[in-house]
C-alpha cells in the first residue's frame, strides 16, 4: 500500500458501471478515470442522466442491487475500494468517506432526535455517554448552528431546509473524513439558504484538510465551490480543467453550449434567444461509436459520428473533442438577436389587483398567505414574481384563477370587468383568459390520456372546436410549440421532461388565453432544456400577445423573461417595479439580499449580504416590518414598530421599507465600491 | 450560420419501450406467486364449465344402495348420504361459487369505486357523511346483513350476491377514496377544473383511470374473502340451495356425519374452497407485487 499522505485522495481508472435493467447490462458510467488530490474540491457536472450520482454511490460501493461495476478500478487514499472485504469497506465508510445528501429530510431519520442521531456517530468511534454529547455540541457549533443544545433536542421535521443540511454536514464531519462527497448540497434549498451553506461548506474547507467530491447541475454553484471541474456526458468525462478555464474557456462543444445555455448578464427578452442544445442525452445503455455528443453537435463531421475521441491532453486540461481547438466556435442554435418588438405603450391593464387578502386557518390561528397585494399587469407583459419559498408566491397565483378563493374585500378585475374570487362564479369567458403552467409537468397532464386526448379535450373546452377543426387547430398547436403530430400518439411517461411542459404550454394555450400563469415552469428542468422553454414563451408572447405571471426561485430566469417584478416576503410586496430598476437597484434590503445569494459565473467574488435564519412564520409574522428580523439595514426601534408603506421612490418603482431611497441608494453603492 | 441542420429526434429514447400493461403483464409473470395462483384458480373455472363432461359419476344421481360408502376404485372420493359420487360433486361444485363470488365482487367493485370516487373528489361534508354511514355499515356482521335481505328478498343466488357486494362496497370505497385524495392533489384537476369540467367528467375520465391499479388489487383480494363468504353464508343455508353440488351447501349438509367416520364426505369439499381461496391470493399476491412496482 502507498502511502496515504501522497496518495490522491481519490482515483478512478477507467471506471465502467452498468445498471441491469430487464436483463441487459445498461452502461452509465463508460471508462472513466479522475483524479482528486489530497484536499482538493472537485466538481462534477452535467445534466441529469449522466451518470454523476453513480459516481458518487460507485466510490462508497454503494451502487443499488441492479448496478454493477463492468471493468475499472477506484482507489481511496491509495487503497483500493475494488478489493475491500465488507468489514473493511464498512470501516471505510465509517471512517474516512462521508456523503452529503441532497434532501437532508430524507437523509436524517425521522423519529429519531438531532442529538441522538450525532451521538451514534461518536459512540461507533468509541466515545460515549457525555463525551459523545460534548462532541456532538461541538460539531453543530462548527456548521454555525447558534443553540445546538436545543437543536439536540429536535426531530428533524422541526427544522427547516436549512438547519437539516447543517445537521447533515455535521454528521458528514463527526468522524474528520479525508473524502467527503456532496451530491447536490443546496439543489432543494431557497436560494438565500443555499447560500449560506455553500458559505458555511466553503468556511469548512479552510478548516479541514477533507478532498470534496461534489456533484452538481448547477454550473454557478459548482464554480464558485470547487477549484477543478469534471464535465460529465452520458457516463463519458467529456471534459475537464481548473474551474476558472472551464468555465472561461471551455474546450468542448458541449460545455460551451451548456455556459449559453444560461441567462447570463442581465439578457431580456426583447434583446436575444437563449442558445440551446437540440436533441436528446443519449439513453443509458445506448450504444455509442463515436462522440457520444456528435448527435447534438453542430461541429460534428463523420470522423464524430464514427470514432471515440480520446482525451486529448491540452496541459493540465483534458477535452474528449477531436476539434477542441474550435470548440468555441459551435454556431448557435438560436439567433443572437431578434428585431425588438414594437413597444406597445402602456393602455389599460388587462388584470387589476386591489388589495388581494388570502387567509387560511392554522390549528385555531389566522395564517395571512396573501397580505393586501395591490399590482396591475399590462397586457403583452410579463410580471415576475419571486421570494423564497413560504412568501405566498404560489398561493397568490392560485388566487388570481380562482383555484383557491381570495379573501371578502380585495377586487381584481379583468379588462376592467370585476372577477369573481371563486372559479365557479367566474363566466366561461373569464375562466378561459386565465391558464396556467404549473412547475411539474408530470402532475399537470394526465398519465393515463395521450397527448391527443389532453389537447383535444383542452381545445373542445377552451376553444369550443370539435371533429375536424378541432384536429386542424390541435396540429397547429403543437407545432406552434415545437413538437410534431408524432407527439399526438403517445402518453406523457414517453416524453421527455422538456416535451411534457410543450405539451402543458400548448394546452394553456388552447383556448387563446389572456393571461398564463407560469409557477416555476423550469425548476425541474435540466439548463438546455430550460433555455428552450423560455424561449418557447417569449416567442409565444411576442405572437399571442399575451400576459404572463411569472414566478420563480431563479432570479436570472425572471430577468431575462419579465417586464415588471414583484419581490414578495411573508405574503406581502416589499418591492415592485420595471425588471431592469428593480434588479439595478437602488433596492429593498430584502432584494439586495436575495441578488446577492445567487452564485453567478460572471462574477469571481460577490458582495455578501447575507440573510440570518429563516423565513418566520406567517401564522405569526413580526411585528412592524415584517422584514425586520433577517434585515441587514435594519435602521432601529421604527422597524420593529411600524410596518413601512409601500413608498413610490421612483416612478412605477415602489420600495416598502423606511430608509429613505436615496439613502438605499447610498448604502448600496458603497457596498458595491467596497467589493470591487 | 444559423441554420444548424441538426436533426432531432422525434422521441427520446424513454428507459423502457414496453407499455405499461406489458411491464405489469412481465411483473406478472416474474413473481412467484401469481402463476401457481392462476393455475389453481383456472383449473376450477374450467370444471366450473367443462366438469360435467368428465364427471365419472351424475354429481347429482341419487344411489341410496351405496351410499356413504369411503373412497374406492369407482368412487375416488366415496359417496355422500345419498350415494351420490363426492369426486363428480367436489368437480363441479364450483360452478356455483365461480358465478356468484365473482358477480358479488364485482357488485362491490362498482358500488365502492363510485363511493370512494365521490368521497375523495368532493371531501368535506359530501365525505363526513358518506364515510360514516359506510363506517357504520362496515360495523354490522356479514351474517346479520344476510338474515335481513333474506327476510326481505328470499333466498337465492342474487340475494347472495347483493348481500356480499354490499358488504365489501365500503371496504372498496375506503381504498379507492385513499388514492382519489392523493390524485385529487395533482396538478391536472386543477387544470381541468380550469376547463370547466363537470365534477362527473372530473372523477370518471380523469381520475379513475389513474387509481385503476389500488382497485384491482382490492378487487382480487376482495375475491378470495367473497368466495370465502359465499361458502360460509352456503354452510349457513343462507345461500346457493340444494340440490346443488356447491362445495359449502355440501359440507353443510354432511358435517353432522363427521362423527361417525365419515369424514370423506366432508374433507374433499373443503380442502377444494381451501385450494380456491388460496389460489385467489396468491394471484392477488403477485397483482399486488406487479402494479406496486
Amino acid at each position: 500500500m502507498t502511502e496515504p499522505i501522497t496518495a490522491n485522495a481519490l482515483e478512478l481508472h477507467h471506471l465502467s458501471v452498468a445498471y441491469r435493467v430487464g436483463g441487459r447490462n445498461r452502461a452509465v458510467l463508460r471508462d472513466l478515470s479522475l483524479t482528486i488530490r489530497p484536499g482538493e474540491a472537485y466538481g462534477l457536472v452535467g445534466e441529469s442522466g449522466c451518470g454523476k450520482s453513480t459516481v458518487a454511490l460507485s466510490v462508497v460501493r454503494y451502487l443499488p442491487r441492479n448496478g454493477v461495476i463492468t471493468a475499472g478500478e477506484i482507489s481511496l487514499a491509495g487503497e483500493n475500494v475494488m478489493k475491500l472485504d465488507n468489514e473493511s469497506l464498512r470501516r471505510m465508510r465509517a471512517e474516512r468517506v462521508s456523503m452529503v445528501y441532497q434532501d437532508p429530510g430524507k437523509a436524517l431519520n425521522p423519529s429519531i432526535r438531532i442529538g441522538r442521531q450525532l451521538t451514534e456517530i461518536f459512540e461507533l468511534r468509541g466515545i460515549s455517554g457525555q463525551g459523545a454529547i460534548d462532541q456532538a455540541i461541538a460539531m453543530l457549533n462548527r456548521v454555525r448552528i447558534s443553540d445546538p443544545v436545543r437543536v439536540m433536542q429536535r426531530y428533524p421535521h422541526q427544522l427547516s431546509g436549512g438547519m437539516q443540511q447543517r445537521v447533515g454536514i455535521a454528521m458528514a464531519l463527526a468522524n474528520d473524513p479525508t473524502m467527503l462527497i456532496l451530491d447536490e448540497p443546496t439543489t432543494g434549498l431557497d436560494a438565500t439558504v443555499e447560500a449560506e451553506v455553500l458559505d458555511l461548506i466553503a468556511k469548512l474547507r479552510q478548516e479541514l484538510s477533507a478532498s470534496i467530491l461534489f456533484i452538481s447541475h448547477n454550473l454557478a454553484v459548482v464554480s464558485r465551490m470547487c477549484d477543478r471541474v469534471g464535465v460529465l456526458y452520458a457516463g463519458m468525462l467529456v471534459e475537464e480543467g481548473t474551474t476558472e478555464e472551464v468555465f472561461n474557456n471551455p474546450r468542448h462543444p458541449y460545455t460551451v453550449a451548456l455556459l449559453r445555455c444560461l441567462p447570463r448578464g442581465g439578457q431580456r427578452k426583447d434583446q436575444i434567444r437563449l442558445d440551446t442544445i437540440p436533441g436528446f442525452l443519449p439513453a443509458p445503455g445506448a450504444k455509442i461509436t463515436g462522440c457520444p455528443f456528435a448527435d447534438r453537435c453542430a461541429l460534428a463531421d463523420s470522423r464524430c459520428h464514427n470514432e471515440l475521441p480520446p482525451l486529448h491532453d491540452l496541459g493540465d486540461r483534458l477535452s474528449r473533442c477531436h476539434y477542441h481547438e474550435r470548440a468555441q466556435d459551435l454556431p448557435r442554435t438560436t439567433p443572437g438577436n431578434i428585431a425588438a418588438a414594437a413597444v406597445v405603450t402602456a393602455r389599460e391593464p388587462v388584470l387589476r389587483i386591489e388589495s388581494l387578502n388570502k387567509t387560511y386557518a392554522a390549528h385555531g390561528q389566522a395564517l395571512r398567505a396573501v397580505n393586501d397585494v395591490s399590482l396591475d399587469l399590462m397586457p403583452g407583459q410579463t410580471l415576475g414574481l419571486v421570494g423564497e419559498s413560504g412568501s405566498g408566491k404560489t398561493t397568490f397565483a392560485r388566487l388570481l384563477l380562482g383555484l383557491v378563493p381570495a379573501d371578502e374585500g380585495g377586487t381584481m378585475r379583468l379588462d376592467g370587468k370585476p372577477l369573481a374570487p371563486k372559479l365557479e362564479s367566474r363566466s366561461a369567458d373569464q375562466v378561459k383568459a386565465m391558464q396556467i403552467v404549473f412547475q411539474n409537468p408530470d402532475s399537470a397532464l394526465n398519465r393515463s390520456h395521450s397527448i391527443r386526448h389532453i389537447m383535444g379535450r383542452a381545445l373542445r373546452t377552451l376553444a369550443g372546436l370539435k371533429g375536424a377543426a378541432q384536429q386542424k387547430r390541435l396540429v397547429e398547436l403543437v407545432r406552434s410549440v415545437r413538437l410534431t403530430e408524432r407527439h399526438l400518439s403517445v402518453k406523457p411517461r414517453q416524453l421527455s421532461g422538456g416535451l411534457k411542459q410543450r405539451v402543458a404550454i400548448a394546452r394553456a394555450f388552447a383556448g387563446d388565453p389572456r393571461i398564463v400563469v407560469c409557477d416555476e415552469p423550469t425548476s425541474a428542468l435540466d439548463v438546455s432544456v430550460q433555455a428552450a422553454i423560455l424561449n418557447l414563451l417569449a416567442d409565444l408572447q411576442t405572437k399571442e400577445h399575451v400576459s404572463y405571471i411569472f414566478i420563480s426561485h431563479d432570479l436570472a430566469v425572471v430577468r431575462y423573461l419579465s417586464d415588471q417584478i414583484a419581490v414578495l416576503y411573508l405574503g406581502r410586496i416589499m418591492e415592485i417595479g420595471p425588471s431592469e430598476r428593480v434588479f439595478s437597484g437602488p433596492h429593498h434590503p430584502y432584494t439586495e439580499a436575495l441578488l446577492s445569494a445567487v452564485p453567478k459565473l460572471d462574477e469571481a467574488e460577490q458582495s455578501r449580504v447575507r440573510l440570518d435564519g429563516e423565513i418566520p412564520s406567517a401564522v405569526n409574522p413580526p411585528s412592524g416590518c415584517v422584514f425586520h428580523t433577517r434585515c441587514p439595514r435594519k435602521i432601529g426601534a421604527i422597524c420593529e414598530e411600524q410596518e413601512p408603506p409601500l413608498f413610490d421612490s421612483e416612478p412605477e418603482h415602489k420600495i416598502r421599507c423606511h430608509i429613505p431611497f436615496e439613502e438605499l441608494a447610498r448604502l448600496q453603492k458603497k457596498q458595491e465600491v467596497v467589493t470591487a | 450560420m444559423t441554420a444548424t441542420d441538426i436533426k432531432q429526434p422525434d422521441l427520446p429514447a424513454s428507459a423502457s419501450r414496453r407499455s405499461p400493461a406489458m411491464e405489469v403483464v412481465a411483473a406478472l409473470g416474474r413473481s412467484g406467486s401469481f402463476l401457481p395462483g392462476l393455475v389453481i384458480v383456472l383449473f376450477w373455472v374450467a370444471c366450473a364449465l367443462f366438469g360435467e363432461y368428465f364427471t365419472p359419476h351424475d354429481p347429482l344421481a341419487d344411489d341410496i344402495i351405496n351410499a356413504l360408502m369411503p373412497p374406492s376404485a369407482d368412487n375416488w372420493f366415496g359417496t355422500d348420504q345419498l350415494g351420490r359420487d363426492v369426486f363428480s360433486r367436489v368437480i363441479v361444485g364450483s360452478r356455483d361459487i365461480l358465478t356468484v363470488a365473482p358477480l358479488a365482487t364485482l357488485l362491490a367493485t362498482i358500488a365502492g369505486t363510485t363511493l370512494g370516487l365521490f368521497t375523495g373528489y368532493f371531501r368535506g361534508l359530501v365525505d363526513d357523511v358518506i364515510s360514516r354511514i359506510l363506517e357504520a355499515f362496515m360495523a354490522i356482521p356479514v351474517v346479520i346483513v344476510a338474515l335481513l335481505a333474506i327476510v326481505a328478498l328470499g333466498t337465492s343466488k342474487t340475494t347472495v350476491i347483493i348481500v356480499i357486494g354490499l358488504s365489501f362496497a365500503p371496504i372498496i370505497a375506503r381504498t379507492v377514496r385513499s388514492a382519489v385524495l392523493s390524485e385529487r392533489e395533482l396538478d391536472y384537476v386543477a387544470a381541468a377544473q380550469l376547463r370547466r369540467e363537470s365534477a362527473l367528467h372530473t372523477m370518471f375520465v380523469e381520475i379513475l383511470p389513474n387509481v385503476i391499479p389500488p382497485i384491482l388489487v382490492e378487487t382480487t383480494v376482495r375475491l378470495g374473502y367473497a368466495i370465502f363468504a359465499v361458502a360460509t353464508l352456503s354452510f349457513m343455508g343462507f345461500g346457493i340451495q340444494p340440490p346443488s353440488p356447491d362445495w359449502g351447501l355440501s359440507i353443510s349438509s354432511n358435517y353432522g356425519m363427521i362423527g361417525g367416520g365419515f369424514w370423506w364426505t366432508v374433507l374433499f369439499d373443503a380442502l377444494a374452497i381451501a385450494s380456491l381461496v388460496i389460489g385467489v391470493n396468491l394471484v392477488a399476491d403477485g397483482v399486488q407485487v406487479a402494479l406496486n412496482d
